[in-house]
């Protein structure tokens, strides 16, 4: 151990840890050791509990659908139902706008408001495409005669994939609270904060899109 | 950690990236670039196993019962590279919290989801069939 003094060690090393450098921060920032956390972080980690928590709710529909695939009342099944192309529109649609948001994020964090406009209007222009799409499907099953109210498997499938779209619908809300709030307020850090919110939503809401095209239109499609 | 608030790189980082148990570098700013390449590596591999994953269902390359299982495949390595690449999970201390949250969360899911459909198929198969309901009720 290389401490200056035993004086300072003591005073900066209470519990005798034995991690106290020459200088700088002790080796245990970030395991609680090292003060108080940078705001960022610990805003953050609060929007980030609230993401997983929003996981487990979609993880209960993903079991209902799961479980409801066989209960069809007679009714056609997702082989009939599905249109592929339609769901690689929408998964492509989803994919970019989640890479237009990292480039947001990047223009953000230099502060460019130009370049955060132009993709923030890019990723609002893919999710409202994506939004589309999804309303034309449920439409077109709905006329078919497939609709929620048919057969429990279409409840589950309204549900879930509804769900959703109600999700991308409030992210496209925000999305555009933030593309007024960016030019109205400057690059405070209370917006800086509320983006980087966004941003985790935006992105988790593409994981779960992972989810829905894996599990409700390839493995449905399998599903005899 | 110093932590001028004015001083941040945002990007869409849950925690900031550097070496687990050292403090940031003095250059702690990545440059555009390399944070763009990130963000390209990533939308290139995530549209890779999405096509992966429409094609093993489109074409008849795997064998058939092993589709559904190279489905869930791609589909969890695509979690992972979105988390990596575009939410900028990382094991530095900073992130240790995400970190264990996520463990925690991908806990619960499992428990929700294969639970459900472990009990659910059982109670299935335990149930006495249709036929020999009223089979029962006639005699």
């Amino acid at each position: 151990m290389n401490a200056p003094s035993t004086a300072l060690r003591a005073g900066r090393d209470p519990y005798h840890m034995g991690h106290v450098p020459a200088t700088g921060e002790p080796e245990y920032t970030g395991h609680g050791g090292g003060g108080p956390a940078p705001k960022r972080i610990v805003v953050g980690y609060g929007f980030w509990i609230f993401i997983l928590s929003d996981v487990i709710l979609f993880s209960a529909f993903f079991a209902t659908y799961t479980v409801l695939i066989h209960a069809r009342n007679g009714g056609p099944g997702p082989r009939e139902l599905f249109d592929l192309h339609n769901t690689v529109q929408e998964t492509a649609c989803l994919l970019l706008s989640s890479f237009t948001c990292g480039m947001a994020s990047l223009a953000v964090g230099r502060r460019n408001l130009l370049w955060t406009e132009i993709t923030l209007a890019l990723t609002g222009l893919l999710g409202v495409t994506f939004l589309m799409l999804e309303i034309h499907e449920f439409l077109g099953l709905v006329a078919r005669g497939a609709g929620p109210t048919h057969s429990a498997f279409l409840t589950a499938f309204f549900s879930l994939v509804g769900c959703h779209g109600v999700h991308v619908s409030a992210g496209l809300l925000w999305l555009g609270t933030m593309m007024a709030q960016f030019p109205a307020k400057g690059f405070k850090e209370t917006i800086r904060h509320r983006y980087l919110c966004f941003s985790l939503f935006w992105h988790a809401l593409d994981i779960i899109w992972i989810g829905i095209f894996t599990v409700v239109y390839l493995i449905g499609f399998l599903t005899p | 950690m110093s932590s001028n608030p004015d001083d941040f790189e945002l990007g869409s980082h849950v925690g900031e990236d550097h070496v687990a148990g050292q403090p940031p570098p003095d250059t702690a700013h990545p440059t555009l670039r390399t944070e763009l390449r990130g963000y390209l590596i990533g939308l290139a591999l995530a549209a890779l196993l999405t096509a992966a994953s429409f094609w093993a269902l489109s074409e008849h390359v795997i064998y058939g019962p092993g589709i559904v299982m190279a489905l869930i495949v791609f589909g969890l390595a695509q979690v992972g590279v979105h988390l990596v690449f575009f939410l900028h999970l990382t094991t530095s201390p900073d992130n240790t919290n995400n970190a264990l949250a996520l463990a925690f969360g991908v806990l619960i899911v499992s428990l929700i989801f294969f639970g459900s459909i472990w009990v659910m198929y059982h109670l299935n198969g335990n149930m006495i069939p249709a036929s020999a309901f009223t089979q029962m009720r006639g005699g």
